[in-house]
């Protein structure tokens, strides 16, 4: 699904960083894959390349087949809306907009009309116990709702691949466990799955974790969740 | 370009940012408001100077005769002369282009007393002679029986047209005046009419208010006049062009009256055409200062939208980024910062376009739109060509408005919206 081959990112700004230094990736289709790795050694740079949000300067990088390389702002903005879901840490939901019609957005910029958005809005939301917040404006919800309502919005497009960036930074240990379950659910139903954290604990309930470190890929650990127990791992 | 679907999503990004959306509007609403309420009060004034000349040919021109300055012909110069019926037949028939032409002979009290009188009551008025063309003229209402006709003219009839003054002031404004005799310098004349001006600012020897009107014959009869008169006053016909008419007329009158042909000093020449160029001119400066002032007022109020939409794109980093996120393309972000800014202009141009027809509509019920008496203020609206006018300057403004900001909006990378602060 994702193929990442040797790929370089520099940033150059008063003194060029070098940020990525060569990373060679695979993740197969409906694989639970976390990146790990300390602050500044390139996890939140990867992210953005491999969501197509940020170019890299050399290297090959394949989505489900398709070479992504100096993609127009058009192309790649297709591309988001129709491979990839994506969930941040401070969910940046729009506040002006419910949670219907937050999760009901890209299907707006796919050109879906506005019943058929709606209602398929309101089945994801359904499907995440909030069918009675559609009409909350996010400064009405909780931090686990709100990541709740950003999942939704991230899958009603049904993309190959959720990238979701430190998803429990904003919340407790407890809507933790339960956005991390979820996450776990929606990767049971074949979606792939890349997850930023620098927590251990959410790291260890992905299948395969991958360690940056300086710009490389120190090395990967594949895991096995199921023997993981929850509310130890996530404190 | 825009479904239903669009305007949806552009208007809840409005509403839904009330405080924002009218901090933004409000530069629009202002200066639309302050050009209608401008071009209104300049509309009223010019209407109001204009019903001050209502009435009045403003394509007319009064000849004058004056003392010869030249000796011609034998003749010294300082001879006094005047027009008589000949001449006017003469300029009827050797110039083209006069359209009307009335001469008229005056009267006043011979030593400042009352000279017109009903009964006992008296005052003092001045009599002017006249042709019937007369009313075309220096127009007139007629309040009770009609003007001087032809008849009156042929037969030399001892009647008379009051003004209303005299009318009020000698017979009183309770009595029918028709078949009354007034005595006007000594002799009775019968009243066959009562006039009132359309307009009293413009007066030829006298308002018409305060005039005994006279059949010109009558009158030439009564005074001794043979058939000369004082002065006399022509309209230019439509196509022909004042100033050389009044040199035809001048050389005409020269040749008939043995004057110097370049004594320009024995004809006196009162052109209020060029009276009223001068005032159109004048109304037309006013209109396009009004046009400016309320354009630049404008203009600044597109500057706050522009600014303001600069100010809130920055704001917005977030919620575009994630827009973009999610898989808005650029055009469509500027679309949307366009149409928005469009919207808002848009709105509060309508807004501030009825607010301010409405505010000059009640002013206008104040201050009235007929015209009466002295009044410098009429009716003061605008009209529908600067309305649309109006709203394609909000249009066009409100797409202006959007530019820069949709430029800054699609600087805007997904990524900015990711980063954590």
């Amino acid at each position: 699904m994702i193929k990442l081959e040797n790929i370089h990112k520099t940033y150059f700004g008063a003194q060029p960083l070098h940020v990525l230094k060569g990373i060679n990736l695979n993740v197969e289709e409906g694989e639970m894959v976390s990146i790990m790795g300390a602050s500044g050694s390139g996890k939140s740079t990867l992210l953005n390349i491999v969501g197509i949000l940020d170019n890299y300067d050399d290297g090959d990088y394949h989505l489900a087949g398709h070479m992504v390389k100096d993609l127009s702002e058009n192309q790649a903005a297709e591309f988001r809306n129709k491979y990839i879901g994506f969930i941040f840490q401070s969910f940046n939901l729009i506040p002006f907009k419910t949670a219907l019609e937050n999760v009901a957005l890209p299907l707006f910029y796919q050109g879906v009309g506005r019943k058929k958005r709606n209602a398929l809005a309101m089945e994801y939301l359904d499907r995440f116990g909030l069918k009675d917040w559609a009409d909350h404006y996010p400064n009405e919800l909780s931090g686990g709702q709100k990541q709740r309502v950003s999942i939704a919005r991230a899958l009603v497009t049904s993309p190959k691949i959720i990238l979701a960036d430190e998803p429990t930074g904003a919340l407790d240990s407890k809507t933790s466990a339960e956005v991390m379950q979820i996450l776990r659910d929606v990767n049971a139903t074949g979606i792939t799955m890349v997850i930023v954290t620098h927590e251990r604990g959410i790291a260890n309930l992905t299948r395969k974790i991958v360690h940056l470190k300086d710009g490389l890929i120190e090395s990967i650990e594949e895991n096995d969740p199921d023997k993981m127990d929850f509310t130890k791992e996530i404190k | 370009m825009f479904d239903l679907d669009s305007i949806t999503e552009i208007w809840q990004t409005i509403t839904r940012n009330k405080t924002r959306s009218i901090l933004t509007a409000f530069g629009v609403f202002w200066g639309i408001f302050i050009l209608v309420i401008l071009l209104a009060c300049g509309n009223g004034f010019d209407n109001g100077m204009r019903s001050n000349i209502e009435g009045f040919s403003t394509n007319s021109t009064f000849m004058i005769p004056n003392y010869t300055t030249e000796a011609y012909k034998g003749y010294q110069k300082g001879r006094y002369w005047n027009p008589d019926m000949s001449d006017i037949e003469a300029i009827k028939m050797k110039i083209k282009g006069v359209d009307m032409i009335s001469p008229i002979l005056t009267e006043y009290s011979y030593n400042g007393d009352n000279n017109v009188f009903f009964g006992t009551k008296g005052g003092n008025f001045s009599m002017k002679g006249v042709l019937p063309n007369y009313n075309d003229i220096d127009r007139c209402k007629v309040l009770y029986g009609r003007f001087i006709n032809e008849t009156d003219i042929n037969e030399g009839r001892k009647v008379c047209v009051l003004g209303k003054k005299v009318y009020e002031d000698v017979i009183g404004a309770d009595k029918n005046p028709l078949g009354l005799m007034i005595k006007a310098n000594g002799i009775y004349y019968q009243v066959v009419g009562v006039i009132e001006p359309y307009n009293s600012n413009i007066t030829v020897s006298g308002s018409m208010d305060e005039t005994v009107v006279l059949p010109m014959t009558t009158m030439q009869l009564a005074y001794h006049n043979g058939d000369k008169f004082d002065f006399f006053v022509f309209t230019t016909a439509r196509g022909y062009k004042t100033k050389d008419l009044q040199e035809e007329v001048k050389t005409l009158l020269r040749e008939r009256h043995d004057i110097a042909p370049t004594d320009e000093g024995a004809i006196m020449c009162f052109d209020f055409e060029q009276m009223f160029t001068m005032f159109d001119y004048l109304f037309l400066g006013i209109k396009i200062l009004i046009w400016i002032v309320g354009i630049g007022t404008l203009l600044s109020g597109v500057v706050g939208v522009s600014n303001i939409m600069l100010v809130t794109i920055k704001e917005r980093t977030r919620e575009i980024g994630v827009r973009r996120a999610l898989g808005a393309k650029p055009a469509l972000i500027i679309r949307q910062v366009v149409a928005e800014s469009l919207l808002l202009t848009i709105l509060a141009g309508i807004v501030g376009l009825v607010i301010g027809v409405s505010i000059m509509a009640v002013v206008s019920g104040f201050v009235g739109n007929t015209p009466s008496e002295d009044v410098m203020f009429l009716d003061p609206q605008i009209g529908f060509g600067a309305a649309v006018a109006a709203t394609v300057i909000i249009v066009l403004s409100g797409l202006m408005a959007g530019v820069l900001p949709a430029m800054r909006a699609i600087q805007i990378r997904a990524i900015d919206a990711i980063r954590e602060e």
